[in-house]
C-alpha cells in the first residue's frame, strides 16, 4: 500500500479535501456548517486560551501506511523537519511558556535528528514530554530496538496507537502483522518499566475506531483494553485515549470509497456537544509542521489551512500574536466536538 | 409512494413520529433511553441483547442501529455472531419444542 501522494490521487491535495468538506450536505443546508453551529452557541469566532502544548510534526515519513491516517504518512513521504527548525521550535517553546512538548509524525523516530531533538528538549525542562510512537517502529529495524531504553533515559511519555485488543480489527486498519509487532513492542516497553502499575514511565494507548463509527465511552474502553491485554498477553499500560477519526486524507478517502461519508458527517453533526467546544485542542496548542509553519492543529496542518496570525512560521511565533488569533474552522472540526469530544489527549468532557 | 418498504434514511427520521403525537413519543423515547442505560446489565450487554432481538423480529432498522452500536461499544465480530446464534437457536428451538405438542396430539388420537 502507498500513500495517496505516491498514488497521485486527487485526494492527496488539501484543496480537494476542503472542497469535499465544504460541499454537500453542508452546501445544500442539510447539515449546519461548523461556523453556524458555533454561532448558535455564542462561540464564534473560536478563540484560544492559554498556550500549553507544542505539538511538533517531525515529518510525514512512516514505516506504516494505516488506512485511517489523516497525515497520509508512509515510507514514500520524504517531508522531514531539519535540525535548524527543531532548534527554532525549542526557542519558541521557551518563549511561550508552554509546558508540554508533543512529538508526532509520521513516525517521529524516523527523522535522523530525532534523538538529538529529544536530548535537547529534555535539557530545557519540559513538564510533559510526549512522543507518539506507533509501536511497530521499535521492532522495524535493529537501530530502533533500543528506543524503550532511550525513552526511559529521557523520561519521555510514550503515547501509542492500538485500535483494538485483537488481531483482525487492528490489522485491517493498520496493516498485516501490525498487531503482533505492536504486542512485541509493548512487551519491550513494559520490560523497561513503561506502563507498569505505579511506574513514573508513562505509557498510554490511543484507541480509534476501525471503521465509520464513533468511539465509545473512554473509561469503558480502557477497562476492556486493560483486561484483555493483560489476560491474553500480560501487558500493562496506564491510560487509554479514545480518539474520533477525522474526515481528512486517507480516512476521508475510505469514507467516500465505502459510501459512508454523508452518514459519518451526519453522525458527527448529530453528536455535536457544545461542552466539548470549551476544550478543543486548538485552544491550548500550537501545531508546527515539518517545514516550521505553524497551524491551529495537526488537522489544519494537513489541510494546509493557514492560521490567522501575522507570523506564519515558528521562528516568528510570539505568544501575544498567537493568543489573539481567531481559530480557522471547517466541517472536519465536527470530529473534535462529537460525543464526549476528541483530541490528541482523548475525550474532552466527562460525559 | 416509495417503491420500497424500507429506506435506510428513514431510521434517522425516527424522532419524527413525535410530530403526530408528541406526548406518547416523548414518553417512548425517554423510556427507551433509560432502558439502554448502564444498570444491573451494562449498556454493552443490552446492546447485544438488542442486536439478537433485532434479528428475531427481523427489523432492518434495528439491525443497522445495533450492529453500529455494538461496533462502537467494542463488541468483537465473534461476539455479535454468537449473539444472533442465540436468537436463531431460540427461534429454531421454539419451533421444535412444539413438536412435543404435536406428538401429544398424535398419540392421543392414535390407537
Ligand atoms: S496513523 Fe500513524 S502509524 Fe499509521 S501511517 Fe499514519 S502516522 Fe504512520
Ligand atoms: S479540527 Fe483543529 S481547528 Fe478544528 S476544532 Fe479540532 S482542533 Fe480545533
Amino acid at each position: 500500500m502507498k500513500s495517496l501522494h505516491a498514488q497521485n490521487k486527487p485526494l492527496a491535495e488539501p484543496a480537494e479535501q476542503l472542497a469535499i468538506l465544504a460541499g454537500a450536505p453542508f452546501l445544500e443546508g442539510q447539515l449546519p456548517t461548523f461556523q453556524n453551529q458555533l454561532q448558535s452557541i455564542g462561540q464564534w469566532p473560536l478563540t484560544p486560551k492559554k498556550l500549553e502544548i507544542f505539538q511538533v510534526n517531525l515529518g510525514y515519513m512512516c514505516n506504516q501506511v494505516c488506512q485511517h491516517c489523516h497525515v497520509d504518512a508512509g515510507p514514500d513521504r520524504k517531508e522531514i523537519m531539519t535540525r535548524q527548525t527543531m532548534q527554532a521550535c525549542l526557542e519558541a517553546m521557551a518563549r511561550s511558556g508552554a509546558h508540554t512538548l508533543d512529538l508526532t509524525g509520521g513516525a517521529p523516530e524516523m527523522n535522523p535528528d530525532f534523538r538529538w531533538f529529544v536530548e535537547e528538549a529534555a535539557k530545557i525542562g519540559v513538564n510533559d514530554f510526549i512522543v507518539r510512537c506507533n509501536l511497530t517502529i521499535v521492532v522495524a529495524n535493529k537501530k530502533y530496538n533500543d528506543l524503550p531504553q532511550f525513552f526511559a533515559r529521557h523520561q519521555v511519555h510514550v503515547v501509542s496507537s492500538l485500535p483494538y485488543y485483537e488481531v483482525q480489527r487492528t490489522d485491517r486498519q493498520r496493516g498485516e502483522g501490525v498487531f503482533h509487532k505492536s504486542i512485541e513492542a509493548l512487551r519491550m516497553l513494559n520490560a523497561e518499566g513503561y506502563g507498569m502499575p505505579g511506574s513514573p514511565l508513562k505509557l498510554d494507548l490511543v484507541y480509534n475506531p476501525s471503521g465509520a463509527f464513533l468511539p465509545n465511552n473512554q473509561q469503558g474502553l480502557e477497562a476492556d483494553f486493560k483486561a484483555a491485554l493483560f489476560r491474553d498477553y500480560g501487558i500493562h499500560f496506564h491510560q487509554l485515549f479514545a480518539i474520533t477519526n477525522m474526515p481528512i486524507s486517507r480516512y476521508l478517502e475510505y469514507l467516500l470509497a465505502s459510501d459512508n461519508y454523508e452518514d459519518y458527517m451526519d453522525t458527527l453533526v448529530r453528536a455535536f456537544n457544545p461542552a466539548a467546544v470549551e476544550n478543543v485542542m486548538c485552544r491550548n496548542t500550537v501545531s508546527v509542521g515539518w517545514d516550521g509553519r505553524i497551524f491551529d492543529c495537526d488537522f489544519n496542518q494537513m489541510l494546509q489551512l493557514p492560521c490567522s496570525t501575522k507570523a506564519k512560521h515558528v521562528e516568528q511565533l510570539s505568544p501575544e500574536d498567537w493568543n489573539n488569533r481567531s481559530i480557522v474552522v471547517a466541517s472536519h472540526c465536527y470530529g473534535c466536538t462529537a460525543g464526549s469530544g476528541s483530541s490528541c489527549q482523548g475525550t474532552l468532557t466527562n460525559a | 409512494m416509495e417503491n420500497s418498504y424500507y429506506n435506510p434514511k428513514d431510521l434517522k427520521k425516527f424522532a419524527e413520529i413525535g410530530e403526530w403525537d408528541k406526548a406518547l413519543a416523548d414518553k417512548f423515547f425517554a423510556w427507551y433511553g433509560d432502558v439502554f442505560a448502564d444498570g444491573a446489565l451494562t449498556a454493552r450487554e443490552k446492546s447485544l441483547i438488542a442486536l439478537a432481538v433485532a434479528h428475531t423480529v427481523q427489523c432492518p432498522y434495528c439491525i443497522d442501529a445495533y450492529a453500529s452500536d455494538c461496533l462502537q461499544k467494542g463488541v468483537s465480530n465473534e461476539g455479535m455472531m454468537e449473539a444472533i446464534h442465540v436468537a436463531a437457536a431460540i427461534r429454531g428451538g421454539s419451533s421444535l419444542v412444539h413438536g412435543v405438542q404435536m406428538m401429544n396430539k398424535v398419540n392421543k388420537l392414535s390407537m
